[in-house]
């Protein structure tokens, strides 16, 4: 199969993970999404591995999982901690502070 | 998959790599730091640790600008410097300069992290228990009881790690790695304020989603540059880009969404609309080691990946960045001029000057990189004694930061308004402050370097924002204290020196820059 399919399917699920971003209102959805954009981004790093015919392109991948864990650990983290103040998750409600 | 391919992925070794470890020992030894940072939170009673914690952190990260010093008088005559680490570090006159200024504010920072005299009841700027719900009766319990928690220390260590390798990465994995090992420690620091805990978790949440989003961009950018070139190596990268003649779309959008990752950590408009929100919100000291340090990391990896990566193509991004410079200086100028609290005004003046510095970054030569740095030497030392005075201004809830709580400081204690007007003139460029130094030497990199439109807009727009600096001088100088107005607190000899460091940086570097122009000179040729 022609390597460049998976570079379409990588940018098609990076642009759907920054439209979830944008769009969607609970934190843990936008942050959901913006998993879905650092996966989008593997998944073109292992293609043009492939492409390349060199391994840089998967031991990079290895690396974005690692920091792609780090930023769950982090970001759960802080998540929790305004839904307990505010008892909601909803990125709308976090306004007190505008311009 | 062919059997041919699955041969040739047999046959390609990983090799072991080969590290040098003496030349990276200003990074290992701050690591170190952190790492023995997170024992102490382990293992020593909670009464020894604040003690343990700051003697640590200061006596390493002292430790490391002597290595720093060590390394930079090792660097040979052409001050061309080295590349170590199998190519994914850079030790070269730039990354040693700007890793020297980022240790010195480091300390600076985590003297005001460790001031415990400004609260009425004791403690510091962190909360007592940042698990506990703002308001909850467990939030009660344990400020009453008087907790006070370390852990902010091997926190800002470990963010410091990423920051002294960000201006050092030599390649785009390094460089990404650096990114969040800078960035994840700060989202958690924006969200452990004692007082307003609600604003705080706020920043926290905004700032880790925006700055997650971005680095997402980054690295999707990272991944079109691997696709380029079969590398991601900076070096590598600067080759193939050399010869491209044709528009070619990897390398195009590669360029724009790594530029966008870096942009949004130095907080170019568009992508600042985080700043005032996270300055504002996150604990005062918190905010001056970001605005200041983190602005000198990311402007370094700025420029290491302009000009090493993509000098070739600067007829491509060199317009699209004078456009961001200008903006983010009309932007930041503007619209601080409508802020009534003092964070969020210091915030968009932040965003001003981020569009000073890519001033000097875009003039593409070897006074533009020189200038940058020593503009970023002469903000961050400013910035970091203007929240450090902040930290100061309090009344019964906390730092007073709204500005009509500031009507007559001058009045009530002339020192602390004395010394915060020093550093509002230094922002607005004043002769005799660092400031009117570094600008003028970010303007003349780029009116040589032939973008004279941005030293136009960049003089207006120093214009407009002296009106608003001047404006605080005036409300603190000459008009009537109120009656309920805030007290200064007089703090601990820890902010003294941190003050005492800013405003001698600022003083000596207005009056007598030439000795730091001249090193930042020397140190400005980015290895290839």
């Amino acid at each position: 199969m022609n390597p460049v399919n998976y570079l379409y399917l990588s940018a098609l699920l990076f642009t759907i993970g920054a439209a979830g971003v944008l769009l969607r209102r609970n934190a843990i959805v936008v942050f959901m999404c913006v998993e879905l954009m650092l996966n989008a981004c593997n998944l073109a790093f292992v293609t043009f591995g492939r492409m390349h015919d060199n391994l840089d392109g998967q031991i990079i991948a290895f690396f974005t999982m690692v920091v792609a864990a780090c930023e769950v650990v982090v970001g759960l983290s802080i998540i929790i901690a305004i839904f307990r103040s505010r008892r909601s998750a909803s990125v709308d409600d976090a306004s007190l502070m505008k311009w | 998959m062919s059997t041919a391919a699955t041969a040739t992925l047999a046959v390609t070794k990983v090799d072991a790599p080969t590290i040098e470890y003496g030349k990276l020992s200003p990074i290992l030894i701050v690591a170190g730091v952190a790492v023995v940072g997170v024992l102490i939170e382990a293992f020593l009673p909670r009464p020894a640790r604040y003690r343990a914690q700051l003697t640590v952190a200061l006596v390493g990260m002292i430790a490391a600008f002597g290595a720093i010093v060590w390394l930079a008088r090792d660097l040979p005559d052409d001050h061309r410097g080295s590349i170590t680490a199998m190519g994914a570090i850079a030790v070269d006159g730039p990354s040693l300069f700007l890793q020297g200024t980022l240790l010195l504010i480091g300390i600076a920072s985590v003297l005001l992290i460790g001031e415990r005299r400004l609260e009425p009841a004791g403690g510091d700027a962190f909360a007592p228990q940042a698990a506990a719900a703002p308001g909850s009766q467990q939030e009660k319990d344990a400020a009453a009881a008087g907790w006070t928690q370390t852990e902010v220390y091997p926190l800002a260590m470990f963010s410091l790690v990423g920051m002294l390798l960000f201006p050092a990465a030599n390649d785009l994995l390094m460089m990404f790695v650096a990114l969040e090992i800078l960035s994840l420690p700060l989202y958690l620091l924006c969200g452990l304020a004692r007082r307003n805990r609600l604003l705080s978790q706020e920043a926290a949440l905004k700032y880790f989603l925006l700055g997650a989003f971005s680095s997402a961009f980054f690295l999707f950018g990272v991944a079109m540059l691997y696709g380029y070139s079969g590398s991601v190596s900076l070096d590598k990268i600067g080759v193939a880009s050399a010869g491209a003649m044709d528009n070619d779309a990897l390398l195009l959008i590669g360029l724009a969404m790594v530029a966008v990752g870096l942009l949004f950590k130095v907080g170019a408009v568009p992508f600042h609309s985080w700043t005032p929100d996270v300055y504002q919100g996150a604990p005062t000291p918190i905010t001056g080691f970001m605005a200041a340090a983190t602005k000198v990391a990311a402007f370094g990896a700025m420029m290491r990946f302009f000009y090493v990566a993509l000098p070739g193509m600067r007829w491509d991004w060199r317009p699209v960045m004078i456009g961001v410079a200008i903006a983010t200086m009309v932007a930041g100028a503007v619209i601080a001029i409508t802020q009534t609290d003092v964070k969020r005004l210091l915030a968009y003046s932040s965003i001003a000057h981020a569009g000073f510095i890519l001033t000097g970054m875009i003039a593409m030569n070897d006074a533009g990189v020189s200038s940058t740095m020593f503009y970023l030497v002469a903000y961050g030392f400013v910035t970091l004694g203007a929240f450090a005075v902040v930290t100061l201004v309090r009344d019964a809830r906390g730092e007073a930061t709204h500005l009509s709580h500031w009507a007559g400081l001058g009045r009530r204690s002339p020192l602390v308004a004395g010394v915060f007007a020093l550093f509002l003139l230094a922002f607005a460029g004043i002769p005799l402050t660092s400031g009117f130094a570094g600008k003028f030497a970010v303007f003349q990199a780029a009116a040589r370097g032939g973008a004279g439109s941005l030293v136009v807009v960049g003089v207006l727009c120093s214009a407009i924002a002296a009106f608003f600096y001047v404006r605080v001088i005036v409300l603190m100088f000459f008009s009537e204290p109120k009656a309920d107005g805030p007290t200064v607190v007089v703090p601990s000899v820890m902010t003294t020196a941190a003050i005492a460091l800013g405003v001698a940086v600022t003083v000596v570097l207005g009056i007598l820059p030439q000795p730091v122009l001249d090193l930042a000179d020397k140190a400005a040729l980015f290895v290839h």
